[in-house]
């Protein structure tokens, strides 16, 4: 009789946990989303922060998270999937393949301040650019490339090895089977992945502080150089992000309304990264379809 | 005449399929490397981050002479007097504390929640638990230490009359963030027990209860631990979200309700504050390698919990 009551009594209480856990996940998003809903507007989206005086929006530091994540993907896909390539399909089974093993490892577990600081000191002090867009994306590269290197390999490996062989046998070369039968397979399973990965670049924060800093010049949307120093496309220009801008609002902010503006902020960052997610997720679930034809 | 030409073409077809192809053979060599490349930028990265952190990190001991059982052991920082005192030890307790504050909060509702998503309703769990905790994941850190400080912080304030920046706010917010990685490894873990050792189990009369805690978790134990050391790690090097709700004094806590800082919050917030090669930034610089030890000690637990769960298997 005592196990059946400890049985039930245990039931109930993972049962609590399991409600408990979703009505944080519930009552977090319901939180940020109700306190920031009321700046949801063009106006606060688009106008650029005010230091002392209420009113200021997060115009640039949109763009800049924006900006900054296509930047970092530019730089990172293409190492991540390079890597992931060699891990699936090169890599034997010696000491340097464990060592890469042992560095995916250690790198994915590195607190993001301390890639931040390893940013400080290589991309900002010793090539001398100073707090940048670029090497903030060079950051967030090391921050990102073990989760891009490990999806990519997982896909690749996912890969049915008949179809491989059958490539092979048909005479092509590797490399070529690789590029023109593997990775098309692989797809999916490489942009879902990329698209979290996406997600957490968008939210990152302390790996920028130190790399592409925590102001930005007063950007003019009218210029398209490269080089120009008010100009949004030069990726040499200190630029803060919206993660950063939370972070910085709370921490040293002077406007009066410091408070909404961090809402505000914060119901954006949440709404792009559910985006990312859900995105995610249903695009695994459309290619799955798509590549088993389960639909019809 | 004819016939001569004809073995002389096809002798040349042969020698053309026989011998390898220039072209073909240089750009799979091409990719080849490129790909090990890729491979070896990643052991490059880890070695000059260890280099690079460790050359700064060290040289308050090399360069600037403090002294090494000091810098660790001093309970007073005062990088700013006369004399200038680095004890470290407040920050090195601040970590550890909120860590494991976090872990002991949210290791029993993590592995719960791995529980009830693999044993008890598995439909259930994976249909809504599991994407409620992935969603949990994505949400950015500085939500999570935003939120503390706007619900948290005045929470604690008001009950218990207090500051409200505390400890007890460190650990509840971190606990918050590394919930979703405990549930999903333990998950795994639980999962990866052989359906054979539970019919087994209930077969003999066991209550579902009486399988999960004697056969299930026991057999798991390795894969949930990994869990909690996974979780330990990133709890011992989230920056922002613990800066924004504890407090940040040097003095030591006498209570979960007292203010207190940790190695990362030390130096969010004075890296930017102080000049590059002064003492007190390589005092940083140092704080800065023990974070990067400490995580290379978190994969050398991980490494050995493995090999011990091998060993049990």
């Amino acid at each position: 009789m005592r196990a059946k009551i400890m049985d039930r009594a245990a039931t109930i209480v993972l049962t609590l946990i399991a409600v408990l856990i979703i009505g944080i996940l519930v009552g977090l998003l319901g939180f940020i989303l109700t306190q920031g809903w009321h700046k949801l507007n063009l106006d606060f989206l688009t106008s650029p922060p005010d230091i002392v005086k209420a009113g200021g929006g997060i115009g640039p530091q949109l763009f800049n998270s924006l900006y900054l994540l296509v930047l970092t993907m530019v730089i990172a896909l293409p190492l991540g999937i390079g890597a992931g390539i060699y891990m699936a399909e090169y890599a034997p089974d010696n000491k340097f393949t464990q060592f890469i093993r042992m560095s995916i490892e250690v790198l994915s577990s590195l607190p993001s301040i301390v890639v931040g600081l390893f940013g400080l000191l290589v991309f900002v002090n010793m090539t001398g650019w100073g707090y940048t867009l670029f090497s903030g994306a060079l950051a967030l590269t090391v921050f990102n490339l073990p989760l891009l290197v490990r999806v990519t390999e997982d896909a690749i490996r996912n890969v049915p090895r008949s179809q491989k062989e059958a490539s092979l046998a048909l005479g092509i070369t590797k490399w070529r089977t690789i590029v023109s039968v593997i990775l098309p397979a692989a797809l999916p399973g490489i942009l879902t992945g990329t698209i979290l990965a996406s997600g957490r670049v968008f939210g990152e924060a302390a790996a920028l502080l130190f790399t592409a800093g925590m102001s930005s010049p007063n950007l003019d949307f009218s210029q398209f150089s490269l080089s120009g120093p008010t100009s949004p496309l030069n990726p040499f220009r200190p630029a803060e992000t919206l993660a950063v801008h939370i972070w910085k609002v709370n921490s040293e902010g002077l406007a009066p309304d410091a408070r909404d503006v961090a809402d505000g902020a914060a119901a954006v960052l949440i709404i792009a990264v559910l985006l990312f997610n859900l995105s995610a997720r249903w695009f695994g679930a459309w290619i799955y379809k798509k590549m088993t034809s389960g639909a019809n | 005449m004819t016939h001569r030409t004809d073995t002389q073409s096809q002798s040349g077809i042969a020698r053309k399929m026989l011998s390898s192809n220039k072209r073909q053979w240089t750009e799979n060599m091409t990719g080849k490397l490129v790909a090990t490349f890729c491979a070896g930028l990643l052991i490059v990265v880890v070695l000059s981050i260890t280099y690079f952190i460790a050359s700064k990190g060290l040289s308050t001991f090399f360069v600037n002479g403090i002294s090494i059982t000091e810098f660790l052991s001093q309970i007073k920082w005062d990088p700013e007097g006369e004399p200038a005192v680095y004890g470290v030890f407040p920050f090195i307790l601040g970590s550890f504390l909120v860590t494991t504050l976090a872990a002991l909060i949210a290791a029993p509702l993590g592995i719960g929640a791995a529980i009830f998503m693999i044993e008890l309703y598995p439909n259930f769990g994976k249909k809504v638990l599991k994407p409620v905790i992935e969603l949990l994941v994505g949400i950015p850190s500085v939500v999570y230490g935003y939120v503390g400080l706007t619900l948290l912080v005045p929470f604690i304030r008001e009950q218990f009359d207090v500051l409200g920046f505390s400890l007890l706010a460190g650990g509840l917010v971190l606990a918050l963030m590394i919930l979703p990685t405990i549930t999903s490894v333990a998950a795994d873990a639980i999962s990866a027990v052989p359906q054979d050792l539970r019919n087994a189990s209930l077969a003999l009369g066991a209550t579902r209860w009486q399988t999960i805690w004697n056969v299930v978790l026991h057999s798991s134990l390795p894969g949930c631990l990994t869990a909690i050391v996974l979780g330990m790690a990133r709890a011992f090097g989230e920056a922002l979200a613990v800066q924004m709700v504890i407090g940040n004094t040097t003095k030591l806590p006498g209570s979960l309700l007292d203010p207190i800082s940790t190695l990362t919050s030390g130096i969010t917030l004075n890296m930017g504050n102080t000049v590059q090669g002064t003492p007190y930034n390589n005092a940083l610089w140092s704080m800065a390698l023990l974070l990067l030890l400490m995580s290379f000690v978190f994969i050398m637990i991980l490494r050995i919990i493995g090999r011990k769960g091998l060993v049990n298997k």
